[in-house]
């Protein structure tokens, strides 16, 4: 399945959430689709994309909060996965896009590739749903229940490694300025009430 | 445990003073008074760490929400959380108030705590993060609020040195 297939399937309920991506390949597909105040775009701090996503949760019960990492980036950060599942909030579905690869950077093989399972360290760690889907139906069906049950769920979507990229999004930089999304977003939240 | 209640307390009094509503943190000896009264606070969002840096991500992710927040840390935790301080706050324009045990200085009786120590205000003026030692108490009110202050008009990082004569009673 493409990445593009997968935001695609979900978009509808993303337009309705406080979302926050890694970036690279997620941050320009999810921009080619279209991009909504509420959308945030961490291009750097690899890692940190679930971290913010916390932060948010926590502070924000009342908002829906929609994390869009990648294997690479979780990788880097899985202590994070603990400190989730740790406070655990019910506003918070992380979805996890796995590519096998880091792709961003030429395409290197992450531990995906050799058998590391994301959705098993995140249920080891103690998030209380946990999945692994294929197809952009089972991603999209998975994010409802998600989104009903009320609970931290981690869902880990595998991915082509293949990617083209979308028009106007050479080399991953799209024309929303960081700093321009950062703003927005941030007014976004302060005049938002779920 | 010569950690000093009084000191710690003037500390909290003056992040809740300053609407400080979400510490994260990662234990560390110095800082064991302030992270209870944090955890004994119904009013404060505690969250414990795993490694310092994704107390980055968890004052970026307040700070849009609303909500001042801090980072309780060891200078070693600051080291661990450089790439998200310089690639996560300063590259988006965070206002991030971190409160750093700084371990390692004069008095140090930990060998293992001595490099740190020795390094931290050096890397801290390589990032142009601004700081002031909170050394007694009469400086912890004053230069907490000033710190936020400067913070969140120059939505950036500033630190505070939580020092061996503030924090620990021999």
């Amino acid at each position: 399945m493409r990445r593009l297939d997968a935001l695609k399937a979900i978009y509808p309920r993303l337009e309705q959430s406080v979302v926050v991506t890694i970036m690279g390949a997620v941050a320009a597909e999810l921009q080619s689709l279209g991009h909504r105040p509420g959308f945030f775009y961490l291009q750097h701090a690899m890692g940190l994309a679930s971290s913010v996503g916390l932060g948010i949760a926590l502070c924000r019960p009342e908002l829906r909060v929609v994390v869009l990492d990648g294997d690479g980036s979780l990788l880097m950060n899985l202590g994070g996965l603990t400190t989730l599942a740790r406070y655990r909030p019910r506003n918070l579905v992380h979805i996890v896009f796995d590519n096998e690869s880091l792709l961003s950077v030429g395409g290197f093989p992450t531990a995906t590739s050799t058998g590391s399972d994301l959705a098993g360290i995140a249920a080891a760690s103690g998030v209380p749903h946990t999945t692994a889907v294929t197809t952009a139906a089972d991603l999209s069906a998975a994010l409802e229940t998600a989104i009903a049950a009320r609970e931290l769920t981690t869902i880990v979507v595998k991915v082509d490694t293949h990617y083209e990229p979308p028009a106007g999004a050479a080399g991953f930089v799209t024309d929303l300025n960081l700093l321009e999304n950062r703003f927005e977003f941030a007014r976004f939240l302060k005049g938002r009430e779920l | 445990m010569p950690v000093s209640v009084e000191s710690s307390s003037i500390i909290y009094a003056a992040l809740k003073a300053n609407g400080v509503g979400l510490v994260s943190a990662l234990p560390e000896t110095w800082l064991v008074h302030l992270i209870r009264m944090a955890e004994e606070d119904d009013a404060m969002i505690l969250v414990r760490l795993a490694k310092e840096e994704e107390g980055v991500g968890l004052s970026m992710g307040a700070h849009f929400a609303g909500v001042r927040s801090a980072m309780l840390m060891q200078n070693h935790g600051f080291l661990a959380a450089i790439n998200g301080i310089v690639s996560g706050a300063q590259l988006y324009r965070m206002p991030l108030l971190m409160l750093i045990s700084h371990r390692g200085e004069f008095g140090e009786r930990d060998p293992w705590q001595t490099e740190g120590g020795g390094v931290t205000e050096h890397v801290l003026r390589a990032l142009h993060i601004p700081y002031l030692l909170l050394e007694s108490q009469d400086h912890v009110e004053h230069r907490i609020r000033k710190a936020i202050a400067l913070s969140q008009s120059a939505l950036r990082p500033v630190a505070l040195l939580l020092c061996r004569d503030l924090m620990w009673e021999d």
